[in-house]
This record gives structure tokens, C-alpha cells and sequence, in this order.
């Protein structure tokens, strides 16, 4: 370690105390990378704060000292955006897990960051309420994760992204400055600006959450096609027919091979694909739209629906599809999780397009997708002890972007843009479209410490060079922009 | 094959979702990735790629509990239990301990996996108890001072009674249904003799022959569970010989049964015994699993009282029974029973782990105190003497002492008719 670094740990350890900063290289190295593997890179102090004060402090620290920094919650992200920079600071909120206070009758929450996310819904599930992003990692991740994220999940066909869900946070801006942002009020959204922007523009502290009263009733079915197509024309019918379920989840047959010898969540043998769909709401609104849901996957041609008769029921079909993720790594060494979306109307021709690849590039893929919202997450599957099956495997994987781009989709859905995604901006973006982009974010950090070589292709305007900034600043000269 | 062998493999299923974080009662406490199974995981690459076994590194194997939780929640299949037993065993190869510790460790593995010396210890505990010194010296902290760890042993010594013997053999009450062997285990046998009575009666009211072989010694499983390899395979193969004799081995204690059932990769490379041990694997039931396979005959009588019961790590994630002692219980006429909050963190008792981790195990023990007094119970259930002997101690420490029973107690009281008075102490609680 360079002796800034080393200079900048000792402060820290003033800060903090010696317990909660590691610079031991084997503590390290734990850190270095977060869901996505497939990018790594140690940290060259990793901190462990437990106030938001701290987190001011540290912060402070990092732009004095010109050290870039990056926060991270539960580190299950699958995009790389909480690779740790090599040289910088890995800020850990895992420990800031309080719930600062529950208003039922306002139906909101306050939270510490790195509170995970299903344990805001234990929390207030008695009183008969829900935090309604649902992740498949909601059991790990953390609340803090899904604001810079906007995480999404099964249910946000119906209830939204994070997004939706988060009425006010504080924030350390990247002078070092506590800050509230809240979505009511006059002004610019700076909210909203702020979720969503994978950790670019400042670290959360608290999040004040909205709560969902929990349903009135919720019906959940399992049903077995023989086909993706066939899956996925009940799909389109359902919508068609004006439902809006609060969920609709499709997984092919190698997923749901590998969700089984992961979790036993027997599903109808022999099916080519399954969907769940789960209807939510007042009683006879979801009696009588459920009877037409099962009628329409009759006649797109289902061969078995199963109907959850309990929660236990409803959790072990739900089992299968949380669980498929990890569980590909039952029947393959290693392989990476896509996440992509297309309009709807376009899921048959797509995942004919992703069947011609995996064809003939001899490469395997899995599909689970959110197909309400045309939500795909393709899995390619390699095994990386095969020299070059990696690198085919990559390659398969960006195809599969372009075809959603190509449709009109988009290259990310949910997991956001972080490292891994970033050199395919440009392909959705103008430079005009980016330099912009970049512009908000030099509004908020323009010395470019916050989270630095994520979201962007290439470091432009205000850069991504970790130091501090002398020279021009980044807006000048570029009103032309504007 | 052999371990070596299997450990890239074993590292590889890991796809670092962390699903097993939340579950883990290390990181539960302290949210650090070194301290989690993901990162436990990793730092074992780490020495497989090279890095050698450092104190950091050491460290965090060390406080790992081992109470596989972790291994119920991931849903790639990764096999942490073998992995943190071979990676223990590594380091109990190569890594020089501390004098202080290799003095504890020694105490440790030379006293409890021996009735013998267990039994040769209860006098003194026992005058020791009555002298009424024991509150003494707890005020004093001496013990603090010298060993956390001694302090730590001192302080979760049960209340001892009188030990009786069990006989050879216990005949069973009307038409002969099975015929089982028991295991009676080393700090169960000595410090909870009445868990063993009461399993040997309730086997027996429920129809079964019981053979309680004298020879018995430690199954090996605190040996196992330490990394302590050949020490564990020859208790392991002493155990194996004992109970040839018989076709199902009832076990009351989690931790124990649980390595009975390991010892099929335990002398998997052993070919002599790797038959033997596959067999005594397939035979050995926890008491509830047995008792609910062979359904209930004997009659039920009420039992008015409210439990807790309390899920042992090595019951419910290491051998999967969490259902069966809850239906036994729930078939028992008055009594109820209420569930225990994070019912799959561990109590930090986990084998040995509150002697030589002492500080983690007392806020592990705090954390399930509380949910413990939560439900509001007059007794609580465990079916692992390591669990009831911590709790009970956490619970003592907050002031709110509750009787602790194991499932055959619970049983026992019901089939004789005992009603609560046998579970439940009459004396007043304590006023502080």
C-alpha cells in the first residue's frame, strides 16, 4: 500500500477504530467481488462503519485525500456495481442494519441502509404489511443495494420498481455532506434522479420506505407447457384480457431441471416451460380473473396447472423460480446470468433468436424471465475449466443484448449497468445521450470519486481518473450540450 | 476419492449469491464477509491457490460454529460441512496454535470425550455446587482472568444430581415392536443422566427392546467437528464395533448423531471399515425421527404446560429433523408449543465453540435468550445437551431462568402420567 493509502487507513482507524477497517490483504481480498465473479479486484481498505456520520466522515477523508471510494450492501449484485476500486476504499454498510422506525398509519418505514431487504417485510407483516420490491435475493440483499440499483423483482409488473417505493433517503453527497432527498415537494427530483444511480452520485444512509398493506387475498398457479411459445402465448392472452397479475414468471426446461435438483420444488414433469402466475387483491376481483387466467392457459394449451392451496404450497412453487439463479450452478460448473428486455409482443421471436445461438454456438442457455414485462434473464452456461468456453460463453451473452436492443428492448432490466455492462452503452446511446448522462453526474461528483468506472463506457468530461481534479471545470465549454 | 481431491470441486459449487449470509450467526453478529460462509469460502480458495494459513485466516475458521445452516439455505449445493471439516483438519496440521491455546485445546478433547474422567469430575463439581463457592467465585471473576475458557465451563456446568446407572438391557412394556440400541453419549451420560432414563423408558413403553452396551465410548463427535481426524476415526471405529449387535441405534443427543451419520465419509477411505461405517450410518436415528417412524402405541397423557422448542443446529440443518420432535410434541394432550424467533441461528453452544470462542458464544447465547423469553414458555425443549446447557446459562444471566427439558422428558412425563410437576420446579424463581 502507497503511503497515502496507508496515511488515509490510519485516519480511518481514528474514525472508526481499529475493528472496523481491514487492510489485512487476506481480509481483503474477501471483498473482491460482489454477486458478479466474474470481475474482481481488491481493495485497498475496506471500512465498516455503523452511523451515518461515519460514513460522512470516511467520505470526507476519500475526497481529501483524492482516494476514490465505493459503497457496498450485502454485495449480491449480479453487475459488478460494487466491484471494489483497486485502489480506493470499499465503503461496507452491512453493519448499519437498524429499522429506525415503523408508521404504520403512514405507512412507511425508516431504514439503515444495509438492513436487508425481506427483513423490512418481517417487520411489519403483522401489522399487516409489506415492502413490496421483491428481489430473488430479497433474504441477502440489502435495502441500500436496491435503491442504487432500483431493484426490481417478481412483483414489480404490478407494485413497481424500488423506485416506487422510497419516499425520501439521505445521502452522503461526495463533499462529505449528510443530505436529504425526498420525492414530495417542489423542484427538481432529486430522488429520483438519485435511485437507480448505482451508487454514481452518493452513498445512502437512510431510506424512508413505503409500505404496502398486504392483499386481501393472493392466488398463485403453476402451469406446464410443453413449449416456450406455448408459455408464452398465455402470456400474451392474459394480458390481452386486461388482467394485471401481480406476478408472471416463465423458466424453460433447463431451468426448471436445475431449480429441482436444487430445491425439489417438483414441478409437472416432462414441461417444456412453466409459468407462474400469481393474481393479488380484494376477493372476488381475483376469484373471478383467476378462473379466467387458468382458462387461458388451458387454451394456450397447458397441459397441468397446479393452484397453491396454502402459503406453504404457494412458497414451494415460488421456491423453484427464487432459487433458479443460483441453483444453474447444479448442473453447470459456472455461467453467467443475463438480464435483458424486449417488448413483450417480441418473446417468441427472441427466444427463437437465443435457441438459433445457443444452437450454433454449441453454448447452453437457460431461461427464466419476468414475462409480464418482457424481462428476460437468460443463463449461459460454460464450464470454465474449458479453455476459450468462457470467452464463447461472453459472447452468446452480449448477442443476446444486441437482439434486445435490436427488438427495441434494453440491455438491462433490473441488475443495472455497473462494470459489467457498461462498454455496451454505446450501443443504446448516443455520445450526445452519454455526455449528458455524465453531466448529471459531474453535478453531484465532479472529482469522480464516487463509484468511479461503472455505468460508463469510457471516462469523459468530468473522468473517471481517481485525484483530485485541477483544470477547467468539466461543464465548461460544453454548453453546447445543453 | 479422497479429500484432496475433492476440495477444487467442493470450492467450485460455490457461486457466491450469498444466500447463506443472513443464516450464518457470525455474520448475523458482526456483517462481515470474512465471517460469513461465503467468505469462509473464499478465504479457503485463497490457501488452495497458494496463500498460506494465516492467523487472519485461521481466525475466521476458528469462529466459524459449524452449525450448517448454511448449508440448508444455499441453493447451489455447496457442501460446507465437509468443507470446514477438511479445512479445520488442515489447520490442525499445519498451523502452530498458541501454548495457551494448545493447553485449553488439550483439557478440551483429554476430558469430555471420556465418561471416566467426566464421571471422576462430578464429585467435585457436585461439592463444589453445594459449598455454594461457585457463586463466589463467579463474583470474583478470578476464573475470567485465568481462561476465558475455563470460566466459560465453569459457568454452564448444570445443577448435578444423582447419576443412576443404566442396565444392560431395558425389556420393552407389552408386544415387542424393535429392538434398538442406545447411545448414551459422554455429557449426556454424565451431566443429564436423566435425558438417558427417560429415552431408555420411553423406547420401552413405546415397545422397544433397549440395548444400552456398557462399553460404549465417545462417538468422536467433538472431534469431528474440531478437525481432529484419527482421533475421530478410532472413536468412530470403536462405535461401529459396539453396535454391530443391533439393526437401528437410537441417539437423544443432535451433535451425535450427527456424527454417526457422518462416519460413512469419515472411513470412506478406509477399506476395512468404509463398509462398516456405511452401515452404521444407515442405521442411526435421532430419538424424535425413530419415534415417529415407528408411530405412536403407548398411551398419551396430558401434560399442561407451554414450550419452547428450540431447533439444534446439528438436528434440524445437519440431519433434518425439525418436523418429527414438534409432532411428538404436538400430540402430547394440553401441552402447546411455541415457536422459538430465527429458529435456524445457532445458540452458540455448537460442540466446543463456547469453550474456546467464549465472547461469540455468550452474544449468540444473549440473542436466543431473549427470543427464548419471548414466547413467554415455562420450559424449554432441546434434544442436545450442549444447547440446554447454554441457553439455560444465557437465560440465568438475564434474570430469567426457565426449566429446560429434552423431548424424551417431555415424553417420559406423559406417558407416566407425571404430568408438569417432574418438568417444572416447584421452588419460587429467584428474586433478585
Amino acid at each position: 500500500m502507497d503511503a497515502r493509502l496507508a496515511a488515509l487507513a490510519d485516519r480511518l482507524r481514528g474514525l472508526l477504530g481499529a475493528e472496523q477497517v481491514i487492510t489485512d490483504p487476506v481480509r481483503l481480498r474477501t471483498y473482491e467481488c460482489d454477486g458478479l465473479t466474474s470481475h474482481r479486484s481488491t481493495p485497498a481498505i475496506v471500512v465498516l462503519p455503523d452511523t451515518a456520520e461515519q460514513v460522512a466522515a470516511i467520505v470526507r477523508e476519500c475526497a481529501a485525500a483524492g482516494v476514490p471510494y465505493v459503497a457496498r450492501g450485502s454485495g449480491t449484485g449480479l453487475s459488478g456495481g460494487a466491484l471494489p476500486h483497486a485502489d480506493g476504499v470499499l465503503v461496507v454498510t452491512s453493519r448499519m442494519r437498524r429499522i429506525l422506525e415503523i408508521d404504520i398509519p403512514g405507512q412507511r418505514a425508516v431504514v439503515e441502509p444495509g438492513v436487508i431487504n425481506l427483513d423490512v417485510t418481517r417487520a411489519v407483516r403483522p401489522y399487516g404489511y409489506y415492502f413490496a420490491p421483491d428481489p430473488s435475493s430479497q433474504q441477502i440483499c440489502s435495502v441500500g443495494g436496491n435503491v442504487a440499483e432500483n431493484s426490481g423483482g417478481a412483483h414489480c409488473l404490478k407494485y413497481g420498481f424500488t423506485a416506487h417505493h422510497v419516499l425520501a433517503c439521505e445521502i452522503v453527497t461526495p463533499d462529505g455532506e449528510l443530505v436529504e432527498l425526498t420525492a414530495d415537494g417542489p423542484g427538481y427530483d432529486l430522488l429520483g434522479v438519485f435511485v437507480g444511480a448505482e451508487g454514481t452520485l452518493g452513498i445512502t444512509t437512510k431510506i424512508t420506505v413505503r409500505l404496502t398493506r398486504v392483499p386481501e387475498t393472493v392466488q398463485t398457479l403453476l402451469a406446464a407447457f410443453d413449449s416456450i411459445e406455448a408459455g408464452g402465448g398465455a402470456v400474451s392472452a392474459i394480458i390481452a384480457a386486461g388482467v394485471v397479475p401481480a406476478a408472471i414468471e416463465m423458466m424453460d426446461a433447463l431451468s426448471i431441471e436445475a431449480a429441482e435438483a436444487a430445491v425439489r420444488c417438483e414441478y409437472p414433469p416432462g414441461a417444456g416451460a412453466v409459468l407462474i402466475v400469481e393474481l393479488d387483491g380484494p376477493e372476488p376481483e381475483v376469484a373471478a380473473q383467476f378462473a379466467e387466467v387458468e382458462r387461458l392457459c388451458r387454451d394456450a394449451g397447458a397441459f397441468e396447472i397446479r393452484v397453491a392451496a396454502d402459503d406453504a404450497e404457494r412458497a414451494l412453487i415460488w421456491k423453484g423460480r427464487k432459487s433458479a439463479f443460483a441453483a444453474v450452478g447444479r448442473i453447470s460448473p459456472a455461467y453467467i446470468v443475463q438480464d435483458g428486455v424486449i417488448p413483450r409482443t417480441a418473446l417468441p421471436r427472441v427466444l427463437a433468436r437465443i435457441d438459433a445461438l445457443s444452437a450454433e454456438s454449441g453454448v447452453r442457455v437457460a431461461n427464466v424471465f419476468h414475462a409480464g414485462d418482457g424481462n428476460l434473464h437468460p443463463l449461459v452456461l460454460f464450464d470454465d475449466a474449458v479453455p476459450g468456453a468462457e470467452q464463447r460463453a461472453e459472447e452468446v451473452s452480449g448477442a443476446i443484448l444486441d437482439l434486445c436492443i435490436e427488438h427495441g428492448g434494453s440491455i438491462t432490466g433490473e441488475h443495472g449497468v455497473g462494470v459489467d455492462k457498461s462498454r455496451y452503452m454505446p450501443r443504446m446511446f448516443t455520445d450526445a445521450d452519454l455526455d449528458t448522462m455524465q453531466m448529471v453526474r459531474c453535478g453531484f461528483d465532479p472529482a469522480g470519486l464516487c463509484n468511479p468506472g461503472k455505468v460508463f463506457p469510457t471516462p469523459r468530461l468530468c473522468g473517471e481518473v481517481p485525484g483530485v481534479r485541477r483544470g477547467a471545470h468539466p461543464f465548461e465549454g460544453k454548453a453546447d450540450l445543453f | 476419492m479422497s479429500d484432496q481431491d475433492d476440495l477444487p470441486k467442493l470450492l467450485g459449487d460455490c457461486v457466491h449469491c450469498g444466500f447463506c449470509l443472513p443464516t450464518c450467526p457470525t455474520y448475523v453478529l458482526w456483517g462481515e464477509e470474512m465471517d460469513s460462509p461465503r467468505g469462509r469460502i473464499h478465504l479457503m480458495q485463497q490457501h488452495a491457490d497458494g496463500t498460506s494459513l494465516s492467523g487472519p485466516m485461521v481466525e475466521h475458521f476458528d469462529r466459524c460454529l459449524g452449525c450448517m445452516a448454511c448449508v440448508t439455505s444455499c441453493p447451489s449445493g455447496v457442501q460446507y460441512d465437509r468443507l470446514i471439516e477438511m479445512t479445520r483438519a488442515e489447520v490442525e496440521r499445519e498451523h502452530p496454535r498458541s501454548m495457551k491455546e494448545r493447553a485449553i485445546r488439550g483439557l478440551v478433547f483429554q476430558l469430555f470425550p471420556y465418561r471416566r474422567r467426566l464421571r471422576a469430575l462430578r464429585g467435585p463439581l457436585r461439592a463444589y455446587q453445594k459449598s455454594g463457592l461457585d457463586k463466589l467465585i463467579r463474583r470474583s471473576g478470578v476464573l475470567e482472568r485465568v481462561s476465558p475458557s475455563i470460566a466459560a465451563m465453569e459457568r454452564l456446568a448444570p445443577p448435578l444430581g444423582k447419576a443412576p446407572r443404566l442396565p444392560e438391557r431395558v425389556a420393552a412394556r407389552g408386544e415387542r415392536r424393535a429392538t434398538v440400541g442406545m447411545l448414551t453419549g459422554c455429557v449426556q451420560a454424565e451431566f443429564f443422566p436423566g435425558v438417558n432414563a427417560a429415552t431408555a423408558r420411553v423406547l420401552a413403553m413405546e415397545g422397544c427392546d433397549v440395548v444400552i452396551p456398557p462399553d460404549q465410548g465417545c462417538c468422536g463427535a467433538l472431534s469431528l467437528h474440531s478437525g481432529r481426524e484419527d482421533e475421530a476415526r478410532a472413536f468412530a471405529r470403536r462405535t461401529v464395533e459396539t453396535f454391530e449387535c443391533v439393526d437401528v441405534i437410537v441417539v437423544n443427543s443432535a451433535g451425535c448423531g450427527s456424527a454417526m451419520k457422518e462416519y460413512r465419509a469419515l472411513l470412506a477411505d478406509d477399506p476395512a471399515w468404509s463398509g462398516r461405517a456405511d452401515a452404521l450410518s444407515a442405521k442411526t436415528r435421532d430419538l424424535a425421527e425413530f419415534l415417529v417412524e415407528l408411530g405412536p402405541r403407548a398411551e398419551r397423557r396430558p401434560v399442561p404446560v407451554t414450550v419452547a422448542y428450540h431447533d439444534a443446529c446439528h438436528l434440524a440443518h445437519a440431519q433434518g429433523v425439525r418436523t418429527q420432535p414438534r409432532t411428538l410434541l404436538a400430540g402430547i394432550p394440553e401441552l402447546t408449543v411455541r415457536e422459538i424467533a430465527e429458529p435456524d441461528v445457532c445458540c452458540g453452544s455448537a460442540g466446543t465453540y463456547n469453550l474456546f470462542q467464549p465472547e461469540a458464544a455468550a452474544e449468540l447465547g444473549d440473542r436466543k435468550a431473549l427470543n427464548v423469553a419471548a414466547t413467554e414458555a415455562e420450559l424449554l425443549v432441546a434434544a442436545n445437551p450442549g444447547c440446554s446447557m447454554q441457553i439455560a446459562t444465557a437465560l440465568r444471566h438475564h434474570g430469567a431462568a426457565i426449566a429446560v427439558a429434552h423431548t424424551a422428558q417431555v415424553l417420559d412425563a406423559s406417558l407416566r402420567g407425571l404430568g408438569r410437576d417432574t418438568l417444572i420446579p416447584h421452588t419460587p424463581r429467584a428474586t433478585t
